[in-house]
């Protein structure tokens, strides 16, 4: 039986997933990682996703990232039926409603930070001066300005993942999905980007959906989804929203 | 959109200079190889054509016997004979002039000095038939040319050996053990197709005949085309004549030859082009080795830059965008290399023509053809890697590691 949607009182929901499947393979070697999930996401909410691995968390994460199509059910984003989308518009939703932070930062190789930050404007048709000015800012929200110039080899983690943030925000976002981003951080690292995502969420007014398995950091956010063989087994809602983590 | 996608393949190609380099390399040596043989062999064709021209434009030559290669069997075909000369600068219509030619062979003697060379027998027509301008001195007059006087007007390479640039005109040298006095010194024609054309000693064709071969054979007769017709109807007609004068009929073949310069010029043409044909395309094989390599390396630096395909997947880019950076960074890259191929076929053209004896020649015509082909290059061997770089799963390609 799925679970109990979620809701922030009063707001749309922005992400509606009714009865989503997700199936891999085929005979023998079928392996269900979905099996019928219900999630609403209101907009401008902070979702934690958490689980035990093989839980469902990560390919939920790639449906909503519309990396990947659901098997069976629908997924809505702002009304619109992603499922029945080409591997082309999903790329455009993508482009112009979400922002990707990834474990691992995946930053291009020896490309310097402004480089890697323009890049989503690049795809968007931005032109020179635009992808200058907004990349900067981008950097700057980050507190990352001064090393514009500085390619990946020559930053540390935490400083890699403050770029790729700028990289996903620099569009200026419905929706950031963040997959571990703290995943390959010391925790006073950690806590930094948690801070940074938690300010963004607020005031930026993007939804950030975050995939952890760390408790400390799923703290930060309003709402956390506990999947579990395939399915939300839980939401805890109304989580002190921004707390800081106790020393 | 296109302004996009070049300048993120300018990127990773100077992200990866040296592999980008070796990855064009092949193309470089291809357009290098094709074009400097390409260039190299029009150079050769323009300088066959050049040295015969110099034999003369519009100019038959008329010599006993069945032509080139003819070895042995029956009588040797008689010579021309003064009147022979006569008819054929008399009745055949578009003939300028004709000069007779009688031919001997001696060693040139002029103080310490010796040369061996030919000792070419004509009248002034033969100035008619072909200009050839003096370099000092004089021709000698028709009362000289009817009198058989021994004197003798030399060309630049007898000259160049005996006299050294020294002066000569006034002088007098013995040839063949007779004496003359030397009136003229001839400017360079220049080395021919055939030979050293300047290695020769040119004097009133009576004198040759007496004083040299001893009788009044003709060896070969040089006639002068006018422009304004055809040589072949010309040489028709000639040969129709000459048929007659030497009876020969019905079925025969003729026991004398007409050459054609241009003919010859034609005929070489042919198998420079012919030539220059063969060894560019095998020049044009290494081409195609290069465009497998760039293959090669684009398919290796999909595998490799798989993540940041995902990357850019990820990002919003949708599957034509990645195509098209594939594709692009394989047309720029062979296009680059198209273009250092270009400059150094340049190189190597200027370098060579010395050696080959042709002039530098620059020919914008396969120039381009080249780059365009290294461009096509680049596309049909970039395709490939570009489309399977596009139709990578995002989630997949962000995994890799």
């Amino acid at each position: 039986m799925a679970a109990v949607a979620a809701s922030v009182a009063g707001r749309p929901p922005i992400i509606s997933l009714r009865g989503v499947t997700k199936v891999y393979g085929a005979g023998a070697t079928m392996f269900q990682a979905l099996k019928g999930v219900d999630l609403d996401i209101a907009e401008g909410d902070f979702v934690a996703v958490m689980g035990p691995s093989g839980s469902g968390k990560s390919t939920t994460m790639n449906i909503l990232g519309c990396l990947d199509v659901p098997s069976g059910g629908s997924f809505t984003f702002r009304g619109q039926h992603i499922e029945l989308l080409s591997r082309d518009q999903r790329a455009l939703v993508r482009r112009r409603y979400l922002g990707f932070v990834f474990q691992g930062f995946n930053l291009l190789a020896r490309t310097t930070a402004l480089e890697n930050v323009e890049l989503p404007l690049l795809y968007r048709g931005e032109d020179r001066k635009a992808r200058r000015d907004l990349g900067m800012a981008a950097l700057d929200k980050v507190g990352l300005a001064n090393w514009w110039d500085h390619t990946p080899a020559e930053l540390s983690g935490g400083q890699q993942q403050r770029v790729a943030i700028a990289r996903a925000i620099v569009t200026n976002p419905d929706v950031l999905l963040a997959d571990e981003p703290t995943g390959n951080l010391d925790s006073e690292r950690s806590v930094e980007i948690m801070e940074l995502l938690t300010d963004l969420n607020r005031n930026s007014n993007i939804t950030v959906l975050m995939v952890t398995h760390e408790p400390d950091m799923a703290a930060f956010a309003r709402t956390i989804v506990h999947f579990k063989d395939g399915l939300v087994e839980r939401i805890d809602q109304g989580h002190r929203s921004g707390a800081k983590v106790e020393a | 959109m296109l302004g996009t996608t070049f300048i993120l393949a300018i990127r990773s190609i100077r992200r990866h200079l040296l592999r980008s380099f070796l990855t064009t390399l092949g193309i470089v040596i291809g357009v290098a190889a094709v074009v400097a043989m390409v260039t190299l062999g029009k150079a050769t064709t323009v300088s066959v054509q050049q040295s015969v021209a110099s034999l003369g434009t519009n100019v038959l030559q008329i010599r006993p016997g069945q032509g080139f290669g003819r070895g042995g069997g029956g009588p040797r075909p008689p010579d021309f004979k003064q009147s022979d000369v006569d008819a054929v600068a008399r009745q055949v219509a578009g003939v300028k002039a004709v000069a007779p030619q009688a031919q001997a062979t001696g060693t040139a003697i002029y103080e310490g000095s010796n040369w061996s060379t030919t000792i070419n027998g004509t009248t002034l027509s033969f100035l008619d038939v072909q200009p050839w301008p003096l370099q000092s001195g004089r021709y000698f007059t028709p009362t000289e040319e009817a009198a058989g006087k021994l004197v003798c007007i030399l060309g630049n390479t007898v000259y160049q050996n005996l006299y050294r640039g020294g002066e000569a005109v006034g002088t007098r040298m013995r040839i063949a053990g007779i004496s003359c006095d030397v009136i003229g010194v001839l400017t360079a024609r220049g080395q021919g197709g055939f030979g050293d054309q300047d290695d020769t000693v040119i004097m009133p064709i009576k004198a040759v005949q007496r004083r040299f071969s001893g009788n009044r054979d003709i060896r070969l007769m040089l006639v002068g085309v006018d422009s304004a017709y055809a040589t072949s109807t010309v040489q028709a007609s000639i040969e129709d004549l000459l048929r007659e004068r030497r009876n020969i009929t019905g079925g025969k073949s003729d026991d004398f030859n007409i050459f054609d310069t241009k003919q010859i010029s034609d005929t070489l043409t042919g198998i420079t082009t012919a030539l220059t044909g063969v060894v560019t395309a095998v020049a044009a094989i290494s081409l195609v080795v290069g465009g497998i390599g760039i293959m090669n390396i684009m398919l290796v630096s999909v595998t490799e830059r798989t993540r940041e395909i995902g990357i850019r997947l990820a990002i919003g880019a949708v599957a034509r965008e990645v195509l098209m950076q594939f594709l692009v960074e394989a047309i720029v890259l062979s296009m680059l290399g198209g273009l250092i191929g270009l400059l150094i076929a340049q190189l190597v053209v200027v370098g060579l023509s010395p050696a080959l004896k042709v002039d530098y020649l620059f020919d914008p015509q396969i120039n381009l053809i080249a780059f365009a082909i290294s461009g096509l290059i680049g596309v049909v061997f970039g395709y490939f890697p570009a489309r399977r770089a596009a139709s990578l799963n995002p989630i997949d390609a962000l995994r890799h590691e």
